[in-house]
């Protein structure tokens, strides 16, 4: 699924990394917990959050992931928006909240990580 | 022992925001060598854990990273409260973390296990009231 997909379906507005939105993802995981996300997934490429703080964007990094969607309308602030850039992340925001965000996205064929 | 690179940082204990700064180095120096990305990815995220852990547990350490040959080693030293019993925090879900530290995203009792999850080796040494040394070793197949 490409992400500018994934900003559709979701209705989501791009923080940063516009430019690389038609890039393709094939799995994505939803958590606020970051030692989960660290220690339940691989080779997912989008992270579903309702966390904000730039611990998100250091765990998005050192998963080699590509977006992160923040729900439930959080914003990050600008100091993590500017990581996020610097690192080549796509940055979205939706106003859904985690569990119809990611169904909406499950449902549309985006898949779930693979367990270790 | 062979020649090896060092990777030298101090981990500021203080600041949750910068928390993993030594990381994301790591990480790019690893890259800027060349190293597949698998093994890059389990060094990063091991540190990562660790650096994190001395955060919130231990004010702050250091940490070395070296690179050799057939292997990088990393070492997390700090000088904290040290580990009680170390069987129960290797047990995944157990942790000693509070609201506070949950509430940033962390703290679900999983940093010690995964660190020995994507490690080939893995040994701590803890006294407690004196500090706590972590030690890592992944080998570059």
């Amino acid at each position: 699924m490409k992400i500018s997909t994934i900003k559709e379906l979701l209705n989501a507005e791009v923080l940063c990394g516009e430019a690389l939105i038609e890039n393709d993802v094939h799995s994505a995981c939803g958590s606020d917990m970051m030692s989960d996300v660290l220690a339940y997934v691989k080779d997912q490429a989008v992270l579903l959050t309702g966390l904000v703080n730039s611990q998100v964007i250091r765990t998005a990094q050192m998963m080699d992931m590509v977006c992160i969607v923040f729900v439930r309308s959080k914003r990050p602030t600008a100091e993590m928006i500017a990581i996020a850039e610097e690192c080549g992340l796509v940055v979205l925001t939706t106003n859904k909240r985690m569990y119809e965000a990611c169904g909406t996205l499950y449902s549309s064929g985006l898949g779930v990580a693979k367990e270790l | 022992m062979s020649e090896f690179l060092n990777f030298h940082f101090d981990v500021d204990g203080e600041n949750f925001v910068s928390a993993g700064q030594a990381s994301v180095q790591v990480k790019k120096n690893l890259r800027e060598l060349g190293l597949p990305p698998e093994i890059i990815r389990q060094v990063s995220i091991a540190m990562y854990e660790g650096e994190i852990n001395m955060v919130i547990h231990a004010g702050g350490g250091v940490a070395d990273v070296n690179v050799y040959e057939d292997r990088i080693v990393i070492i997390l030293a700090d000088t904290g409260p040290g580990i009680k019993d170390i069987e129960l925090a290797m047990t995944e879900g157990y942790s000693t973390a509070t609201d506070n530290v949950r509430s940033l995203g962390f703290g679900a009792g999983m940093g010690l296990p995964n660190m020995k999850r994507y490690t080939d080796e893995m040994t701590i040494e803890s006294e407690v009231g004196k500090g706590t040394t972590i030690t890592m070793c992944v080998y570059l197949k």
